[in-house]
């Protein structure tokens, strides 16, 4: 097979395929951000845009990449994957599409490597341009944030694509054939997504008690971790260019010839592999703040959390596991305390003269230290609720926050609305069930119905009367509403 | 040589017809645009580069990305608002369709205008539905989102057959191939017309009108 691609087209050939693949990730992690890409033309090439495209290159999915193809190239039974899957708050995740590019053994000898393959390579990233829009987790990717976030993972090799459930569909963006092989893509998605895609992910667990049998644990562990779609560097809210491919990437071919011969392809050097930034660990409102403060020190700071609203909701804990940064653990270490959620003041301002604390009347005097307050400090346990949603799953409950009988913590005596103390001491849960089913209100029951109806009958006619002494007033009335 | 010819239909709301014909004509576009092509000597020639934007519709629930060339947005903005109006004062039961024709030149000797050979045309038929209340619209808008996708994979279906596409013009060829007056981007040079159905079921033809003008015209 190598006889009849001589060296020069084979190396060219390697270098399509291997750039080929590292703009496949990029094109769907980005796909996946959750934001609307943009990217400029150019009338003037540039070295850096392989097949003529402006796709930015986010260092550290090229990272991932190139990590997975661990120098290989897609081959025959050898395919390079990307997973994205979907990821809750409360930990479930789920994967959505898996993208396959492969390589089979149908050549096609004929074709024009620098030329034809080139082109039908930068048509076939279009064309993945188009389809990553198309397939239902992109919808899910643009809402992701509190409730839930992307994930992805690159792998290579075999293709598994059982996590997606069944019935998934399959969706083939494209092929190219070239000397060595035919180059396919193609997109395997879970099909049953309507049913995420309209439930709002709602913070508290369905009172229903609905089974959600679409989050199963991973069949299998996974051989690389996962990582998030959304990344922001600092002072990069505004989807700034980030940064430049040169260092990392060979210069790609520019120059096309009309006819067969002449061909301007400059040697490129490959550049050191873009340092790999540390991830950060959980995503409260604390935690974002205190990545914030990081990032100077640290370099290039990925964020996974999504700037969170002022409720304490525990965002997704994205990081994937002990990546480089023992200086950023340590930075973790110093910032400990977390701040709790209605917390305004900074945290050395809050003393207990000021105490800011929800719900403050109602907590007991005796609560010293801000330490043991739950609202500040809550409990690690998963089972913290509101207050108001304890009371609605347990049976006759005080009302508290929870079960929970901690040294350090106090019951907080919660008042209900509606809840009158004095005549009727119930709970929230009590007061819903007595008033779920009022009684029939008289007037529509049927026995007396029937006998106010032959009454009705019989003032029917001095009813009349009155009114027909009374029409002048109706009328005068009806003037003024004209 | 043959005309490629493929068709696509869709039953939208009034006010959806814009977006999706929009949508699907820029990822028509999107496959058949390049970058501009810069000549060197020695027949060589270095093409730029495409960028590409994502865009939101606002009646329907789709997104699509599209070349990033104002210029080319423009033009077929102009096209599409031309058929949309057409489709709603023209009175009729709103079907109409809309042509995007690939097309190449061909020189004549004078006194002949050059012949435009088409070797690729969409036909994209659009029937306009009247929806009576909220709830039916919002539902349309997740229908047509639908619809769309598919219409997508169906397009990019037929891109990747590979089959004929003119051959890379030298530079003397090149605007017998390439619309090369836009600034950023170079799509094969292309029209766009349109057709609407009225009651009675005779179409109206625009394009000829067109024909006959561009032909005395010279």
């Amino acid at each position: 097979m190598d006889t009849d691609l001589n060296s020069q087209d084979r190396k060219d050939l390697d270098k399509f395929i291997k750039f080929f693949a590292l703009k496949t990730v990029q094109v769907i992690v980005q796909a996946r951000l959750g934001e609307k890409i943009c990217t400029r033309s150019s009338s003037s090439p540039t070295g850096s845009d392989w097949f003529n495209l402006a796709i930015k290159d986010i260092p550290e999915v090229t990272h991932e990449a190139k990590k997975a193809l661990a120098g290989q190239l897609p081959a025959v039974g050898r395919s390079m994957c990307v997973e994205i899957s979907l990821k809750t708050s409360e930990g479930d995740s789920m994967e959505l599409e898996i993208w396959c590019l492969e390589m089979n053994e149908k050549c096609d000898k004929e074709i024009k490597v620098s030329y034809t393959v080139y082109n039908r390579l930068s048509l076939l990233l279009k064309s993945l341009l188009a389809i990553t829009r198309v397939t239902p987790a992109y919808r899910l990717s643009r809402k992701q944030g509190h409730e839930y976030v992307i994930l992805y993972r690159i792998y290579f090799g075999e293709v598994q694509l059982s996590g997606l459930g069944e019935g998934f569909q399959t969706v083939r963006v494209g092929t190219v054939g070239t000397p060595l092989g035919t180059i396919t893509l193609s997109c395997a998605y879970r099909i049953n997504l309507a049913f995420i895609s309209t439930r709002q992910f709602e913070r508290t667990p369905p009172i229903m008690g609905i089974i959600i049998d679409h989050f199963v644990d991973r069949p299998y562990p996974s051989s690389s971790p996962m990582h998030p779609c959304n990344y922001r560097t600092s002072g990069e809210e505004n989807g700034a260019a980030y940064p430049s491919v040169e260092d990392s990437q060979e210069v790609c071919t520019t120059s096309f010839s009309t006819s067969p011969p002449s061909q301007l392809i400059v040697p490129g050097k490959e550049g050191g592999v873009p340092p790999v930034p540390s991830q950060p660990a959980h995503g409260t409102q604390a935690d974002h703040e205190r990545m914030v403060m990081c990032t100077p020190l640290d370099g290039a700071l990925y964020s996974a959390a999504t700037p969170s609203s002022s409720e304490d909701t525990e965002t997704v804990s994205n990081s994937s596991e002990g990546k480089s940064g023992s200086p950023h653990n340590l930075l973790e270490t110093i910032f400990v305390r977390k701040v709790g959620a209605f917390v305004n003041k900074p945290i050395n301002q809050v003393t207990m003269a000021s105490l800011d604390i929800p719900f403050a009347m109602f907590a007991p005097k005796n609560v010293e230290l801000e330490d043991n307050d739950p609202m500040v400090n809550p409990p690690d346990s998963p089972d913290v609720e509101s207050p108001l949603q304890g009371s609605l799953h347990s049976e006759g409950s005080s009302g508290s926050s929870t079960g929970n009988t901690h040294d350090d913590f106090v019951m907080v005596d919660f008042k209900p609305a509606f809840s009158k103390d004095d005549i009727l001491p119930m709970d929230l849960g009590t007061f819903y069930r007595e008033f779920q089913n009022p009684p029939q209100l008289s007037s529509l029951s049927i026995d007396i119905g029937a006998q106010s109806m032959a009454e009705d009958l019989d003032s029917l006619p001095e009813k009349l009367a009155v009114h027909e002494k009374n029409v002048k007033e109706f009328d005068a009335f009806v003037e003024t509403l004209q | 040589m043959n005309c490629r010819a493929e068709v696509l239909e869709i039953s939208v709301e009034g006010r959806q017809v814009e977006e999706a014909m929009l949508a699907v004509l820029h990822t028509i576009l999107l496959h058949r645009s390049t970058g501009k092509f810069h000549y060197k000597k020695e027949g060589t020639y270095s093409i730029g580069t495409v960028g590409t934007q994502d865009v939101d519709c606002d009646f329907i629930d789709f997104t699509y990305a599209r070349v990033s060339s104002e210029e080319l947005d423009r033009a077929l903005r102009k096209a599409v608002g031309e058929f949309k109006d057409a489709l709603r004062y023209s009175g009729s039961d709103g079907i109409g369709q809309i042509s995007l024709e690939f097309y190449q030149k061909k020189k004549s000797r004078w006194p002949f205008s050059d012949e435009c050979i088409p070797w690729e045309v969409w036909t994209i038929k659009v029937n306009v539905v009247n929806l009576a209340n909220e709830q039916e619209r919002q539902i349309c808008r997740e229908k047509v989102g639908e619809k769309l996708c598919e219409k997508i994979i169906n397009i990019v279906e037929v891109m990747n057959r590979h089959e004929y596409l003119p051959k890379m013009p030298t530079q003397s060829e090149v605007d017998n191939v390439f619309d090369t007056g836009l600034k950023d981007v170079q799509p094969y040079l292309y029209k766009i017309s349109y057709q609407i159905t009225d009651s009675l079921g005779s179409s109206v033809t625009t394009t000829m009108r067109r024909l006959i003008k561009d032909t005395l015209a010279l």
